[in-house]
């Protein structure tokens, strides 16, 4: 997937993956793309729950030896 | 004004003395509606943290001023984000969990029943965050330990301050909701492991058979614990008496509620057995017996000090899933609109049978959330 910008947050703990991603977003054009990688096992739920209450769009995400990406368009 | 960190123990006072308190738990709210603190003095208001990013002050508004205040999150990362800005803010009084829900999970309260008839005395082991009960009986410098939970520190701590050996571990049943510490307990202090042989056919280690008639005796003073087969549950689950005085249940008879018979797969096979159990077998007991149940699922089953126990004749007129005279009403009330299951409940099931051994990070999140053993939990 072409993305925008990638917030690694990888080895970070639950604030820090959300945080990170949420000022990023801050800076992101509507339309664009936002990657984030995370290792937080507790990110998937709360990722999910944050994109869905700011409106934005979670495209996607995954899981793959213990690194989850999320795949977020600025609305 | 400073934040301040509150342990599991902390709350765990807190909580059994019915004091008063103010918990803001910063989960996502999927997780906060499958499980959170309870208690009598204790109001909650859950708002992700991911919804106070840009500041706290919405939430201030609905934070009582000048009551103890505790931030809770799964880990404590968050909970500390969160708290740190309420003390910027300038309220006082405020704290986080430390360790989060985890450890709010893990925590063991242990409590004393009471004295047994020939020396020694009986003790019980709250776990307050996941509604799970132990007991350790205790005689003439031996121990038994009985529903042994995974935190097998507790219980060799335990037994170290008041200075006896422990030489068996039984558990109840095999367990769905919890990982059991019977083994690895009897692994380190050298106890024999009982189980009942029915719930056992599929284990991967070498066991002791608890089976009705084979009495256990712990210390020089004959307290007999005297297995009663006890099916429902599962099919091998085994009550015990202690000392003639106590009648541990395991999960087939709590203080408000039954046990419910499907977490092994075969509900409608074990309704005829948990019926007989709870209406003919146990009736044939002395009704003065003192009922300690291997769980409880709601506070008001708590009793002073955090004590869960009631006695027999008071459960066969108080307790709902005692008094359902129609057998059909008292099938559906066991197999239709159960509880959802415990978290990860099958894969519990496979580490207590050996057949699986997960790394202890990975045991903490299987055991996750509430029991819910019993049939009713609202």
């Amino acid at each position: 997937m072409k993305t925008d910008m990638t917030v690694d947050t990888k080895g970070l703990a639950c604030p820090m993956p959300i945080v990170k991603a949420k000022k990023a977003l801050d800076s992101l054009e509507a339309g664009q793309i936002m990657e984030v990688l995370s290792t937080d096992k507790g990110s998937l739920n709360d990722f999910q729950a944050w994109v869905k209450q700011t409106k934005h769009e979670l495209i996607s995400h995954e899981e793959k030896d213990g690194v989850y990406t999320f795949y977020v368009r600025k609305i | 004004m400073e934040l301040r960190t509150m342990t599991a123990k902390e709350l765990t006072t807190i909580v059994l003395a019915k004091e008063e308190i103010f918990i803001l738990d910063v989960r996502n709210e999927t997780d906060f509606n499958d499980w959170k603190i309870e208690g009598y003095g204790v109001d909650i208001l859950n708002i992700p943290y991911f919804d106070l990013l840009d500041g706290v002050d919405d939430a201030l508004d609905k934070i009582p001023d000048g009551k103890k205040l505790l931030v809770v999150c799964a880990k404590e990362g968050s909970s500390k984000f969160v708290a740190e800005q309420i003390v910027e803010a300038g309220r006082s009084n405020v704290y986080y969990l430390e360790g989060g829900m985890k450890s709010w999970s893990e925590h063991l309260e242990p409590v004393k029943v009471g004295e047994l008839k020939d020396g020694g005395s009986l003790f019980q082991f709250v776990r307050v965050g996941k509604g799970c009960l132990s007991y350790m009986v205790i005689s003439g410098g031996e121990a038994a330990v009985i529903d042994t939970a995974r935190m097998t520190e507790v219980f060799e701590q335990f037994a170290r301050e008041q200075g006896v050996q422990i030489k068996h571990t039984l558990d109840t049943h095999l367990h769905a909701d919890h990982i059991s510490g019977g083994r690895k307990l009897a692994e380190n202090t050298g106890a024999t492991y009982w189980l009942p042989p029915k719930d056992a056919t599929e284990v991967t280690f070498n066991y002791e058979k608890l089976e009705e008639g084979r009495d256990i005796t712990v210390g020089s003073t004959t307290i007999q614990i005297q297995p009663i087969y006890s099916p429902g549950h599962t099919i091998g689950s085994t009550s015990f008496i202690i000392d003639n005085q106590y009648l541990l249940t395991g999960d087939i008879l709590f203080i408000e509620s039954i046990g419910r018979p499907d977490l092994a797969g075969l509900a409608e096979d074990w309704v005829g057995d948990l019926r007989e159990t709870l209406y003919t077998r146990y009736k044939e007991l002395s009704s003065e017996l003192i009922v300690l149940p291997a769980h409880f699922g709601k506070v008001t089953e708590l009793g002073e000090g955090g004590r869960v126990m009631a006695k027999l004749s008071d459960l066969y007129q108080k307790n709902p899933g005692l008094n359902i005279g129609d057998e059909q009403d008292f099938r559906r009330t066991v197999t239709k609109n159960l509880p959802p299951q415990p978290n990860a409940y099958q894969e519990i099931r496979q580490t207590n049978m050996g057949k699986i051994t997960p790394d202890e990070d990975k045991q903490r999140e299987m055991e996750i959330g509430p029991n819910r053993c019993a049939v009713h939990d609202n």
